[in-house]
């Protein structure tokens, strides 16, 4: 029987994607990389050189993002593949000071066209990825957008 | 002087439904017709170009089908752009002298494949937490970027799918032959605002294909009265932007095809009579309008409002009916279009011709992404 005051790492939810960290205490924060040649940002952690200039992996360098963007677009999806829950929006957004990222945006008054009005501030949080778990029974944690003024 | 390319002999199957057929019977039907056109038979072809995402080895089973004479075959898996890189591929052989008769074939089925797009498999399903990697998620957010930039509204959107379905009402190889009244399109079911399900293209089956031959050896063959000269042939993937691929990028790479067609051409968006652009989705032609340089930034709203593109109009677009209409079986969509257009040039577009169509351009765009633009003109 496992020890309930003993947590291994191995236990805690894993990030669903690889532009999201999860420390040792399993808080989850984002990571992306910026090219130190010409200042491009990616939603990524292994990249192995940079789109724009070229520039090798030596000169990727990881940072922290910004958790609050500007809703670059939006779109009410009313129609999913069997097994998802609609209506949901998956939006653009521009983080501040890049990079750029896709997710769904929770957490809008509802799904009329001027919730999802592009420009609006929209912050990350991160949250369960909708109880979805690997073959293995893996818990993951995913971002999501919400709205600042919510 | 290096010679010039022409189609001399180009069809597509009506687009539909064949259940009980294979994908190689499909191809094989649309290569016949072609290779009869062009008064050639299979022997006399030197290489084949093909293309499907959904089927490997597509030329090959074609071939099986039609004869193994055992030439070159190279098959593409370009996404929507697959059957316009094949007739890409044909033009760069025959310029390097390596051939002087290709055949190019394209070929989907697509039945009950259901709403395409979808995340890459991973450890979880991403759909609905990664919002929606589906098509019409994709180009409805590729749309309201547009929007957000020009005014465009979700009518203007849809007038876009009343025009083109209103156009394959005269195109008896469209699967969806029926006028949609603005109140139609906007009141039908929303797959992903702002696209509801009028203004989404179909996943149909069909088969397109193309015999391209040397100026010399259609001289040679006293074949220059069906002749469709290729003036323009140019393709390009997504220049980096900072949202791409994260948001994919269907402008860029079009911009970069056309400005490379139209300097091939020698010619200016003024001098195009009538054009076959990407409408997988209705939004996505607006976009094209200016991508194509069909009028200046931010006026593609007014194009579809004046009714320039409408037939009778300055710039007539998607004729046929266009992907919302005829349906769009990716890998055979982009020889459809140049069918389409070598049907106006040479006269044959019966109902929906265009008067004196004597420049028209096709253009396709797959995601991921790869543009394909040609000109072409009546020999
Ligand atoms: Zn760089």
């Amino acid at each position: 029987m496992r020890d309930p005051f003993m947590t291994s790492i191995t236990d805690l939810p894993r990030p669903a994607f690889p532009f999201i960290t999860i420390d040792d205490r399993g808080r989850p924060d984002l990571v992306a990389q910026r090219c130190t040649a010409c200042g491009s940002t990616y939603a990524d952690s292994q990249r192995v050189a940079c789109a724009r200039c070229g520039a090798r992996e030596a000169a990727l360098e990881t940072f922290t993002p910004a958790h609050e963007g500007t809703l670059h677009s939006a779109v009410i999806v009313r129609r999913g593949f069997p097994g998802v829950e609609v209506p949901f929006v998956s939006a653009v957004v521009d983080l501040d000071g890049g990079p750029t990222l896709k997710g769904t945006l929770r957490g809008t008054r509802g799904f009329e066209p001027e919730d999802v009005a592009t420009g609006q501030r929209v912050r990350v949080c991160f949250d369960d990825a909708l109880g979805r778990k690997d073959k293995e029974g893996n818990s993951y944690v995913a971002h999501y957008f919400e709205p600042v003024s919510a | 002087m290096s010679q010039d390319i022409y189609i001399v002999g180009i069809h597509m199957i009506d687009f539909g439904r064949y259940p009980h057929r294979t994908p190689a019977q499909l191809g094989a039907q649309a290569a016949l017709e072609a290779l009869d056109e062009a008064d050639v038979t299979i022997h006399d072809i030197q290489a084949v170009f093909s293309g499907s995402n959904y089927t490997t080895m597509i030329g090959q089973r074609i071939l099986q089908q039609i004869g193994q004479t055992g030439v070159q075959i190279i098959n593409l898996v370009n996404a929507c752009s697959t059957g316009a890189s094949a007739v890409r591929m044909a033009y760069t052989a025959i310029k390097a002298g390596e051939f002087d008769t290709v055949l190019c074939v394209g070929v989907e089925q697509m039945t009950g494949l259901g709403m395409l797009g979808g995340a890459a498999p991973g450890a979880i399903p991403t759909e609905g937490i990664l919002g929606s990697a589906t098509m019409p998620a994709v180009f409805g957010e590729s749309g309201i970027e547009y929007a957000a930039r020009t005014g465009a509204t979700q009518a203007d959107f849809a007038q876009v799918a009343v025009k083109n379905h209103h156009n394959a009402t005269m195109n008896p190889k469209a699967f969806l032959r029926k006028e949609t009244p603005l109140d139609m399109v906007l009141g039908a079911e929303t797959i992903a605002w702002p696209l509801t399900k009028l203004m989404c293209s179909v996943n149909v089956d069909g088969a397109a294909a193309a015999v391209i031959m040397s100026e010399e050896k259609v001289k040679q063959r006293g074949l220059m009265d069906r002749a469709i000269r290729i003036r323009g042939s140019a393709m390009a993937s997504a220049p980096w932007q900072e949202r791409d691929p994260i948001m994919h990028d269907v402008n860029g790479p079009t911009r970069l095809a056309a400005e490379k067609a139209y300097a091939m051409a020698g010619l200016e968006p003024r001098d195009i009579d009538l054009v076959e652009l990407h409408d997988c989705f209705a939004s996505v032609e607006l976009q094209h309008y200016e991508n194509l340089g069909l009028c200046g930034e931010g006026e593609g709203v007014r194009l579809i409002r004046d009714g320039s593109t409408e037939i009778g109009g300055a710039i007539p677009v998607n004729v046929s009916g266009g992907l919302l209409s005829k349906g769009h079986p990716i890998a055979a969509t982009g020889i459809a279009n140049m069918y389409e257009i070598a049907q106006h040039l040479r006269g044959h577009a019966g109902e929906r011709q265009v008067d004196g169509a004597k420049i028209g351009m096709t253009h396709v765009v797959g995601l991921g992404t790869s543009a394909a633009v040609h000109i072409f003109e009546k020999a």
